[in-house]
């Protein structure tokens, strides 16, 4: 066992875990957050990407020891005061999702995409998230969500 | 997927991780981004019974001018090698050839160094660093030596790198001509079912190739039709000899073949135009 001390959404936890205790399996099990996914559990489809210290990552493929004092984001951190996050809301508004099963992990990526660039075409998008892979949505609504939600994000003046 | 047991140690410094692995021997693998080493032990295809996190060692992050030479620390991320303005400017394929790894999460962890010590054929560096008669740096806590890439790649997922050995920089010339990298794949995010790297140089190009055999494989029959006057569509014809590509689901021998043709005649074209 390993002492590993890291921030979760703004909280400190300090834990004991095994080596190979992956990270997903750490936040949904020992912290209880599971809004992040567990899809392929191969590094392919990105539900269960979080942010580790800002970048989309995904934690089927990250031991918790690897993210010994890191400052960790998930899909439960995102929403503050009770108010969603605008990507939860673009995605609601704009139907990004049918089952819900990806959305955590395509919400997650997109913070980073659209905290990392600046106007983004459809394509743009499209090649940001060719780590997530939907199996309803056919992306057209996902597309739309991250547009509406950094369209959002970029101007201020609409809250 | 859970990996078998194993412990778990954090390198301070090199010289740390060189002690960490003359200590444990065989045993140890080294973990950088983990995003090659890692799904192979969920899969249990690796059970390494000690790892040793290079992972937090920045200073060896980074893409150098070197006079002559670009030097990249092995530790750099795929990330971080695709932003690189210094490679940008004098060696474009290897900034743009990162960019074509895996997707941003993937990109976001795994280094060059990993992706090199993997040795897996169907990965775009290595191909690209073949085509660029690159060098790369080994250190062990006898010395340091210098391996061209031509000599690295030694086998599937097998290299020069010995037990007790650290990759920690990897030297690549600085281009004046033309390049290209042609991939080949099946999803956005995915491998290449083939890759094609072209180098331009004194009167004709430097070929190379990803996932036509156990190793990248520099294509000789293409470079020395190119030296004797062929054109590109003509040199192109020759891609495809002494390969020994896999077949798969996403592809025979023969369609790799055919797209080994293809490709490298893209890529000679578009080197040829840069
Ligand atoms: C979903 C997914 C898609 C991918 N797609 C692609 C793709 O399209 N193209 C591609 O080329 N790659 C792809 N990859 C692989 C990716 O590029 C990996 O990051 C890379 O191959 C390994 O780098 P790493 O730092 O993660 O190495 P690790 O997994 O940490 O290590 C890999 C091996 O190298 C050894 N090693 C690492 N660093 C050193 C060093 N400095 N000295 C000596 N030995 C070392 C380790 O001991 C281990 O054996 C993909 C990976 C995933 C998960
Ligand atoms: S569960 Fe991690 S990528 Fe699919
Ligand atoms: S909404 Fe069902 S997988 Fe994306």
């Amino acid at each position: 066992m390993r002492r590993i001390s890291l921030t979760v959404n703004g909280v400190k936890h300090d834990a004991m875990v095994e080596p190979r205790q992956l990270l997903v399996y750490f936040l949904r099990e020992q912290l209880a957050l599971t809004g992040t996914n567990v899809g392929c559990d191969t590094s392919t489809c990105g539900a269960c990407t979080i942010l580790v210290n800002g970048k989309s990552a995904k934690s089927c493929t990250l031991l918790a020891v690897q993210a010994d004092g890191a400052e960790v984001t998930t899909i439960e951190g995102l929403a503050s005061n009770g108010e969603m996050h605008p990507l939860q809301k673009a995605f609601h508004e704009s139907h990004g999702l049918q089952c819900g099963y990806c959305t955590p992990g395509m919400i997650m990526a997109s913070v980073d995409l659209i905290a990392n660039n600046d106007a983004m075409s459809d394509e743009d998008i499209r090649m940001g998230l060719e780590g997530n892979l939907c199996r309803c949505t056919g992306y057209q609504n996902i597309v739309k969500s991250v547009q509406q939600a950094a369209g959002e994000m970029r101007s201020p003046a609409s809250t | 997927m859970i990996p078998a047991e194993f412990d778990y140690d954090v390198a301070e410094s090199g010289d740390h991780a060189l002690q960490l692995l003359e200590q444990h021997g065989d045993e140890a693998k080294l973990l950088a981004g983990g995003h090659s080493l890692l799904p192979l032990m969920k899969l249990r295809l690796a059970t390494p019974s000690m790892l040793i996190d290079i992972g937090r060692l920045n200073d060896m992050s980074y893409v150098r001018d070197d006079g002559d030479a670009l030097a990249i620390g092995a530790l750099t991320r795929h990330e971080d090698v695709e932003g690189s303005d210094v490679l940008e400017q004098h060696c474009a394929i290897v900034a743009h050839t990162a960019g074509e790894i895996g997707d941003l999460q993937v990109r976001h962890f795994g280094t060059i160094g990993g992706s090199l010590a993997h040795g897996d054929p169907a990965s775009d560096l290595p191909t690209v660093m073949l085509a660029l008669d690159a060098q790369m740096v080994l250190r062990s806590s006898s010395g340091e030596r210098t391996v061209g890439a031509n000599e690295f790649f030694t086998g599937l997922f097998e290299t020069a790198l010995g037990p007790t050995e650290l990759l920690t920089e990897i030297r690549v010339p600085k281009l004046t001509g033309g390049w290209s990298y042609q991939k080949f794949h099946h999803r956005a995010q995915d491998w290449a079912i083939v890759g094609v790297a072209a180098v331009q140089s004194n009167g004709g190009a430097s070929v190379a190739l990803t996932n036509m055999g156990e190793v990248p494989l520099r294509a000789s029959g293409v470079e020395q039709a190119l030296t004797s006057g062929s054109d590109a569509a003509t040199a192109a014809q020759e891609a495809a000899q002494n390969t020994s590509p896999p077949s798969d689901p996403f592809g025979s021998a023969d369609y790799r073949r055919d797209l080994a043709r293809v490709l490298t005649r893209r890529a000679l074209q578009e080197a040829m135009g840069r």
